[in-house]
């Protein structure tokens, strides 16, 4: 079990920064997802954590203890890699037990936790199977496998589902969140799909151009993005995003139409505003009027891609299936309740009055 | 080593020491910080060392011993005229005629052996690239010649040529093409053809198997495409097949053209450069200066020439390259 | 391809060319074996004649029993293996370095390398013969071991790189992980994945060595320490009209070569697109 802290971690590659400043607490048995776009940086981070790459300067510490120059082999971490690494001239046995056989534990123990390993992961029947001879799930589970086999005081996962088809995606990570669960223990987790990341994370850090833009709760990035990037990252679909101009009592749109936010102050800087497509009703009359461009029903929800005048392209998803054809003329409704307003530098303006009130 | 890793550890020290401000380093983190250093810095040398070691005795000083020794008199069979003699064996290299003729020869070595060895292994790729019943067993057989070793390839057509025991004469004269079934590797004018075609037939399977591999690489949808829009197998072959090839078809000729420019051992089997130096290139030169004559310092003059040529060569070559190929 | 099955004149022509090609590689080999089955009285009465009407085994028995070739073979056979084993064994090392790392001076030596696979070999015949010579090391195979093995490490280090490269880094990081230092990794992950790799680098430097004359003549003149090439060489030039024995010594020099390469054509197009230069 372990707490990990990271303190001013920088990566340079040559004169090339790829990593600044990465401050982040990780608390015993916390389960962190880093999430973002691909080149943010988050793989990089990963791997400084496990030790695959030097750390160019700051302090990376486990429960206490500098880390920064002892080897993977000594860091006790273990971790699950997006190919699965698994040793193609060995069968699944060995696989699952090749760090008790590095490590020169007796030979019984070694079998019995493989043993008690395949269980747990349903893998019983394979255990004599070279890796080639499975499927991508079970690649899957013989690399978590490994990993818990010897206990280690945290798991990194470096995108361990991108290469697994929809549906099993979906069964792997109930396992991962169930092993969790069960192990308790301290897991850092990269991916670059949202949904994992809601699903999985106690925390999210989420990180673009090297930098950790926001690291808080799912709900806590959902419903107060610290900016304008983390607002578009997370959630889908992604959040309109609309200029604006501030004015006192509200912000006025586009096409001239004020919409009055009495329950915000300080607005009078906001130069954007977002709002999830969930976050808009349709209505008879609303504040906005749009024609609708292309119309997706999913059954439980529906999707309008909208031309609203003076403004352009707007989302919208409903709940249940309504009555809309392309070309319909539509009136929409913004929840301001759930309006996010950004400053001219991206950054959210957190104005909300009960929030100031709290 | 134990020293050079005790001056690291202090240079580390000294350096992690200034800045003055790194209080939460743990005690033994320098000798943590040595094995960093290590493990990227000079672990991949220890893989590499020996064959750096290796390439730079063997390969690497005696080169530039070899460039020193163009400027000096080094003759095995007249020790007492030995020493530095500056430019001389330039100059006698200048007025050489057997060096021009050399140099002529190597030109047209090259050029016939590249060509042939380039337009049949093509279409021997081309096939290749086709399906036909017997295809494994068809290239395992036609890639045959390139295992065998030089001299015996060169044993082997020099028999062949020879008309008390090679067919090759005899088939020859029948159609016509000699007058009667003689030894065309004892005629000044046809001599060079004796190795040529031993040449390419050692070199046609290199050809074949680097442009099948990028045949190979060209994807199938492309002809399937191609099909489509109603493109005539010319077409097809001159349109998509060649540009795909042409960047790979430009740097094995030119790698190619240098290493046959230097293979002297078909010539130096076959021929030993005669009849009358007729069939003599600028490295069987070398090697019959060097290994018959013992006349090292000449030698290598020439040695030094011709890698002056080939530079220039390649330096071209290059330049065409980045002209031509704008991708 | 479809074009074949559509056009019959197409098919046929096909068909001529693969005979053609096949009649051009195998026909100097099979007229080696023909004479070198033939018996004495009959080579020059039938020439030119496709098949001997006799055939005999006498050829290769004089050559293996009553001449030296068996000794000269052995030569070879130490000299190739020796070349073979240190070249694969040193090219493995350092095409491991340039698959795995990134380090200072990397290009350069990669650039070295290239150049020194192109730059003429004999240019440096003398000055080898000169230091092989001061050092006492004349008519050495050992000395030929050395020479051999520094010629081929560029071409069997890039060869290496290539089978390396095919190996995924997440390996050997997941062993890392799994308690493995890098030397542990590489012997317990790496080591076992590339035994092919290894097997065909060995292959390639085998036929290149088995192959090799001009350094071979002069370093070599004593019969006792001579190489196949340069035996087979000397024989030819002192009995020039032994034809049959000749051609059974060359029939006997070729079987290595080509149990070798059965062994490495499936790493061919490897071997020859990787060295890029190497013949």
């Amino acid at each position: 079990m372990a707490r990990i802290e990271l303190k001013d971690v920088v990566k340079r590659y040559g004169s090339v920064e790829v990593l600044r400043d990465i401050d982040l607490d990780i608390e015993d048995g916390e389960f962190i997802v880093l999430v973002g776009p691909s080149g943010c940086g988050k793989s990089t981070l990963l791997r400084m954590i496990a030790g695959l790459e030097p750390i160019t300067s700051g302090d990376f510490l486990i429960d206490g203890e500098r880390m920064n120059d002892v080897r993977p082999r000594d860091r006790d971490i273990a971790m699950v890699f997006q190919s699965y690494a698994l040793y193609p001239h060995m069968d699944v046995a060995r696989n699952m037990g090749f760090s008790m056989e590095i490590r020169k534990d007796p030979s019984n123990e070694r079998t019995s936790r493989v043993k008690q390993a395949a269980e747990t992961l349903g893998l019983t029947s394979l255990t004599e199977r070279l890796p080639k001879a499975l499927s991508g799930g079970q690649r899957q589970r013989v690399a978590m496998g490994r990993a818990i086999i010897r206990d280690p005081r945290a798991f990194l996962f470096d995108e361990p589902l991108s290469n697994l088809d929809a549906s099993l995606r979906v069964e792997m990570r109930l396992e991962i969140a169930r092993l969790h669960q069960k192990l308790g223990a301290t897991m850092i987790y990269v991916t670059h799909d949202q949904v994992e990341a809601l699903t999985l994370a106690d925390r999210i850090v989420v990180l673009n151009g090297g930098d950790i833009q926001q690291v808080g709760s799912p709900l806590d990035l959902y419903e107060r993005p610290a900016n304008k990037f983390v607002a578009q990252f997370i959630g889908s679909p992604t959040m309109n995003i609309i200029p604006v101009q501030g004015k006192s009592n509200g912000v006025k749109l586009a096409d001239g139409a004020l919409l009055e936010l009495p329950h915000l102050f300080g607005t009078i800087d906001a130069v954007e505003l977002g709002i999830r497509p969930e976050h808009i009703d349709v209505v008879e009359v609303g504040d906005l009027v749009g024609v609708a461009d292309v119309v997706e029903h999913l059954g439980s929800d529906t999707n309008l891609y909208l031309q609203v005048e003076g403004l352009g392209p707007l989302m919208v998803r409903e709940h249940g299936n309504i009555p809309v054809q392309p070309g319909d003329r539509v009136g929409l409704r913004i929840q301001s309740e759930n309006v996010h307003l950004f400053g001219p530098d991206g950054n959210a303006l957190r104005c909300h009055t009960n929030e100031a009130a709290a | 080593m134990g020293r050079i890793a005790d001056i690291r550890i202090r240079q580390v020290e000294s350096k992690a020491v200034t800045p003055g401000q790194q209080t939460q380093v743990m005690p033994g983190s320098s000798r943590a910080r040595r094995s960093l250093y290590w493990h990227y810095m000079v672990e991949p040398f220890l893989y590499l060392s020996p064959g750096i070691f290796l390439i730079g005795t063997v390969m690497m000083i005696p080169l530039i011993i070899g460039i020193s020794y163009s400027f000096q008199s080094i003759e095995l069979l007249n020790p007492f005229n030995t020493g530095w003699v500056g430019f001389e064996n330039y100059q006698k290299l200048w007025s050489d005629r057997k060096f021009w003729l050399a140099l002529e020869n190597t030109f047209w070595w090259t050029f016939w052996s590249i060509s042939f060895q380039f337009l049949l292994g093509l279409g021997l790729a081309m096939l290749l690239n086709t399906q036909f019943v017997g295809k494994k067993l068809f290239q395992a057989l036609v890639f045959l010649p390139w295992a065998v070793p030089t001299f015996l390839s060169a044993l082997t057509w020099a028999w062949l040529f020879n008309p008390v025991i090679g067919p090759l004469p005899h088939w020859m004269a029948a159609l016509g093409i000699l007058s009667e079934p003689y030894n065309i590797m004892g005629d000044p004018d046809l001599a060079m053809w004796g190795p040529i075609v031993a040449n390419i037939w050692f070199g046609v399977p290199f050809f074949a198997i680097t442009l099948l591999a990028a045949l190979q690489s060209i994807p199938g949808e492309l002809y399937e495409a191609a099909e489509i829009d109603g493109a005539s197998p010319w077409q097809t072959f001159t349109k998509i097949t060649l540009p795909f090839l042409a960047p790979m078809i430009a740097i094995t000729v030119m790698l190619r053209t240098i290493w046959i420019a230097n293979f002297a051992d078909l010539i130096y089997v076959m021929t030993g450069g005669g009849p009358a130096n007729s069939t003599q290139i600028v490295s069987s030169y070398i090697f019959t200066t060097a290994f018959r004559r013992l006349d090292f310092g000449y030698a290598s003059a020439i040695a030094v020439a011709l890698l002056g040529i080939l530079l220039v060569y390649a330096v071209i070559l290059l330049w065409l390259r980045k002209k031509l190929v704008k991708i | 391809m479809a074009i074949a099955q559509s056009r019959p004149l197409l098919a046929i022509g096909k068909y001529a060319a693969l005979l053609g090609y096949l009649t051009f590689a195998l026909f100097p080999l099979y007229w080696l074996l023909k004479i070198a089955i033939t018996p004495d009285q009959l080579i020059f009465t039938e020439g030119t004649q496709l098949w001997p009407s006799s055939l005999t085994l006498d050829n290769f028995r004089t050559v293996l029993f009553q001449t030296d070739f068996l000794a000269y073979f052995g030569n070879s056979l130490y000299v190739s293996l020796g070349t073979a084993a240190a070249t694969t064994l040193i090219a493995a090392g350092a095409g491991y370095a340039f698959s795995r790392f990134d380090f200072g001076g990397k290009r350069i030596i990669i650039a070295v390398m290239l150049i020194t696979q192109m730059f003429p070999l004999l240019m440096i015949i003398a000055p080898i013969y000169k230091i092989v010579a001061s050092l006492g090391m004349l008519n050495s195979l050992t000395s030929l071991i050395v020479v051999y093995t520094a010629f081929n490490i560029p071409f069997a280090t890039f060869l290496m790189q290539s089978f390396f490269d095919g190996i995924p880094k997440d390996l050997e990081e997941a062993a890392m992980m799994d308690g493995c230092s890098r030397f542990q990794a590489l012997r317990k992950v790496i080591f076992p994945l590339t035994l092919p790799g290894l097997g065909a680098t060995l292959g390639f430097v085998f036929t290149a060595a088995w192959s090799e004359l001009l350094f071979a003549l002069m370093l070599i003149s004593k019969n006792e320490a001579m190489t196949f090439p340069v035996g087979l060489l000397t024989f030819v030039s002192k009995f020039s009209v032994d034809w049959g024995q000749m051609m059974a010594a060359g029939v006997l020099a070729l079987i290595p070569s080509c149990l070798f390469f059965i062994f490495i054509q499936r790493y061919l197009v490897q071997g020859l697109t990787s060295g890029a230069v190497k013949g």
